[in-house]
């Protein structure tokens, strides 16, 4: 799958460094560091109560780390440092996405009106922060048709438009997931991460999902960053993935050297313990 | 309970013991609150017991219980079908036509009885039975010969054009043809429901659109009120300069509360709500030196027309002498009526106006998922503090339009009980729905004013009975009524502000209010 190997390292859009998350006496993220290259589907794999969610949460900035420091670098050359931002910053000025575990859509919103709030920044300046848009100056008209335009050109790619203008609540589950994709992408982002997007798909729908994943990246020239479970996924769209375990990253490579790799399999991928002791741990 | 569709036998039996237990619990219950009375005598307070009084109160539970599990609960036809039906488009049955014909035997056999023996409660039943039935099938003739009728807008229409020409045309027919209507009561009355109209709609852009409960509105209306008292009594400022400076500094106070609540939500928001309201009518009442105490402000002065006041001295030009009228009392106040249902336009179309832009959906946005606000990039601090400062000026304008009005205003106007009034009155309506907060301020306000002049209920309660001072409790039973039928309120669904295709109203269940 990889003909490239390990270019996260020349040109990353996120550098995670010396990552350290602790609450109270737990030790959640301990010492983490890794890279998440500029066009490459990223990967964090671990057991449960790894710390992967964490890892996200530190990054688009719900939580502040207790230590470390997580620089984004936009392809103009502007350097963000998400540790020091707000999350609603992190979001509109250093355009990091998110969708959630567990699926936060606005469920009484409809599927339109969802991607609309997801342009609020660029709408509510062609507002001019509302007094104009209320008094109807300025070009606030064109604005929403553009939003409009890129809504439906988003939910086109989803599969959603003939759903526009129904509650986000009232769509099965795996719609509501490829909706929360489409929502975050429309905040034109740099680096989305997803958290568990295919958590709760059947084999058809998570097919679909990764046949959508890839043509992002194709298209929008973007960064995915995704925390998965199902290895069989991870396997075949990642470019490069990262593996935690008790806080601790204990790999971080293409796929077919995580595959290989001794104490992944012992922590994670799920091979006999004498079979791990008899290969023989890397160093 | 026994399910519908059991032998007689049975269904009595379970009826009876169901009922029994409900005549026990009221039983438990009244006997203390109805069946004791504490009379101040020669002595000191004694009891004194009403045995009468119980006995109805515990009768009335019991027989209810057991008519409801006979006739509605336990049985395959309810017998409140045919009633339900009357507002759908469902078709009736012979049962239905039975049951409704019934009921109209019924209502004009009670009328002739009370007409006859002169029994005036059960006329006032009787008319009750046979105005739900009639206008009931008139609804459902005129929705069977036009089913396609779009009846919710010409509703609209028809209650907006009402409130535009209900002052007008009555001043005008009363002057022409001398009847001697009550205007100067009807425009108070309905100067009134505006007011509570135009403070429900600023409430609801904070409760219902932007999900944040707020038990302390009427501090932001107090505080319209005396900026404008103050200005106008002390620097002599008339209301039209006053009007926006109040709203503005409603508006402050609305950011300067937001700020230390920016981190609740739910319960300890409404706490904090309710405590800032208390904070500015205490202020208000004791800072003597500014605010007078409790002995409140007078000689505010009333709006001017475009500077022609209504007055009927002759200072200069007034009113009626530019217009070549003489000069009437109720000029004055039907300007009032205008100015407020102005106020509530501006309010109403504000709010709509907002709902279709950015700032209005981040509102309803951060009602229904506040973490995902921020994760899409909006600054959930600034859209509190908008939503809070946007309902506080429109509260603030109401305050100043209220001071104006009264001449003169009080701390005691500013009590807990306003926001709570205001506070039901959305939840009431639909919160969000302008339509819905419009009627229940209607309903809620007007309706229980009208109570003061039911003649035929002192006939059944006694000459001596006000309903206007049951007004608290029938407000809780309407609440508990519409909480128990319609938990979200009048109008519960929630119109979407931007649509591809066509617009369907999103079904209230779906959303959010504010309290996860």
């Amino acid at each position: 799958m990889n003909t490239k190997d390990k270019d996260w390292d020349t040109d990353p859009v996120l550098s995670v460094e010396h990552l350290t998350m602790r609450f109270g006496g737990l030790v959640a993220i301990d010492d983490v560091s890794f890279k998440v290259g500029r066009h490459d589907i990223t990967a964090l794999i671990g057991p449960n109560g790894a710390g992967k969610t964490t890892v996200f949460n530190c990054i688009t900035g719900f939580y502040k780390p207790t230590e470390g420091m997580i620089s984004l670098s936009a392809p103009d050359g502007d350097r963000f440092y998400l540790e020091r931002m707000t999350d609603h910053d992190i979001n509109a000025d250093a355009r990091v996405a998110r969708t959630f575990q567990n699926i936060r859509l606005f469920p009484g919103m409809t599927v339109l009106e969802n991607l609309m709030v997801a342009q609020h920044n660029e709408l509510r300046r062609a507002s001019n922060f509302t007094i104009g848009a209320l008094l109807g100056l300025g070009n606030f008209a064109r604005a929403e048709g553009q939003a409009v335009d890129l809504s439906r050109y988003w939910l086109d790619r989803v599969g959603l438009l003939s759903r526009a203008d129904e509650a986000a609540g009232d769509l099965p589950y795996g719609d509501q997931r490829r909706l929360e994709i489409a929502r975050a992408m429309c905040t034109k982002p740099l680096l989305l991460c997803l958290d568990e997007p295919a958590a709760g798909l059947n084999a058809r729908e998570s097919e679909g999902l990764n046949e959508l994943l890839y043509k992002i990246r194709e298209t929008e020239k973007i960064a995915i960053f995704l925390i998965e479970h199902d290895m069989s996924v991870v396997m075949r769209i990642s470019d490069h993935i990262i593996v935690l375990d008790y806080g601790k990253k204990i790999a971080d490579d293409t796929p077919r050297q995580v595959r290989n790799d001794p104490q992944v399999i012992a922590a994670y991928l799920g091979v006999p313990e004498e079979d791990v002791a008899g290969s023989g741990a890397r160093p | 309970m026994a399910e519908p569709g059991k032998p007689l036998g049975l269904r009595l039996k379970s009826a009876l013991t169901d009922s029994l237990l409900a005549g026990v619990v009221a039983f438990a219950l009244f006997s203390l609150v109805l069946g004791l009375r504490t009379v101040d005598g020669v002595t000191g307070l004694t009891l004194q017991p009403r045995p009468d009084l119980l006995a109805i109160a515990v009768g009335i539970v019991f027989v209810g219980r057991f008519l409801l599990n006979l006739f509605v609960w336990q049985t395959e036809y309810p017998l409140t079908t045919p009633f339900a039906k009357l507002f759908t488009r469902d078709a009736f049955d012979k049962r239905d036509i039975t049951v409704l014909s019934t009921t109209a035997a019924l209502g004009v056999a009670g009328l002739v009885i009370s007409a006859i023996f002169n029994v005036p409660a059960l006329g006032l039943i009787a008319w009750a039975a046979l105005l739900f039935v009639g206008l009931g099938l008139l609804r459902r003739l005129i929705v069977h010969v036009f089913p396609d009728l779009p009846y919710a807008q010409i509703f609209i229409v028809g209650g907006i054009l009402f409130a535009i020409f209900f002052p007008l045309t009555s001043y005008a027919l009363d002057r022409a043809f001398n009847l001697g209507l009550p205007l100067r009561y009807w425009f108070d009355l309905s100067i009134l429901v505006l007011t509570y109209v135009m403070l429900g709609w600023g409430l609801n852009i904070v409760v219902g659109l932007a999900g944040l409960l707020d038990l302390g509105y009427v501090a932001f209306y107090a505080v319209g009120a005396y900026t404008f008292a103050l200005l106008a009594t002390h620097f002599g400022l008339g209301f039209w300069i006053c009007l926006p400076i109040a709203g503005l500094a409603a508006a402050l106070w609305g950011v300067i509360l937001g700020f230390p609540v920016l981190r609740l939500r739910g319960d300890y928001l409404a706490i904090v709500t309710l405590a800032f309201g208390e904070i500015i009518r205490i202020v208000l009442l004791n800072w003597t030196e500014v605010t007078n105490g409790p002995n409140g402000i007078s000689g505010i002065p009333k709006p001017t027309f475009f500077g022609l006041p209504f007055s009927p001295f002759a200072e200069g030009t007034t009113f009626a002498s530019f217009f070549g009228l003489k000069y009437d009392a109720l000029h004055g106040i039907m300007f009032l009526y205008y100015l407020i249902l102005v106020l509530a336009f501006l309010t109403n179309f504000v709010t709509l106006r907002m709902r279709r832009l950015p700032i209005g959906r981040a509102w309803e946005a951060m009602r229904e998922d506040e973490i995902a606000c921020r994760s899409l990039g909006i600054n959930t601090t600034v859209t509190k503090l908008t939503a809070f400062a946007t309902g506080a000026l429109f509260g603030g304008l109401a305050g100043c339009f209220f001071a104006t009005r009264q001449g003169f205003i009080s701390p005691e106007s500013f009590s807990f009980i306003e926001s709570a009034i205001i506070l039901s009155i959305v939840v009431l309506g639909g919160m969000g729905s302008q339509l819905g907060v419009a009627i229940a301020a209607v309903v809620m306000v007007g309706g229980f004013e009208a109570l003061r002049h039911t003649d035929g209920l002192q006939s059944i309660f006694g000459a001596g009975f006000d309903p206007a001072l049951y007004r608290m409790l029938l407000f809780g039973i309407a609440m508990v009524g519409i909480m128990i039928w319609r938990p979200r309120g009048l109008i519960a669904s929630r119109s979407p502000t931007i649509s591809l295709n066509d617009a369907n109203a999103v079904s209230g269940d779906l959303v959010r209010q504010g309290r996860r």
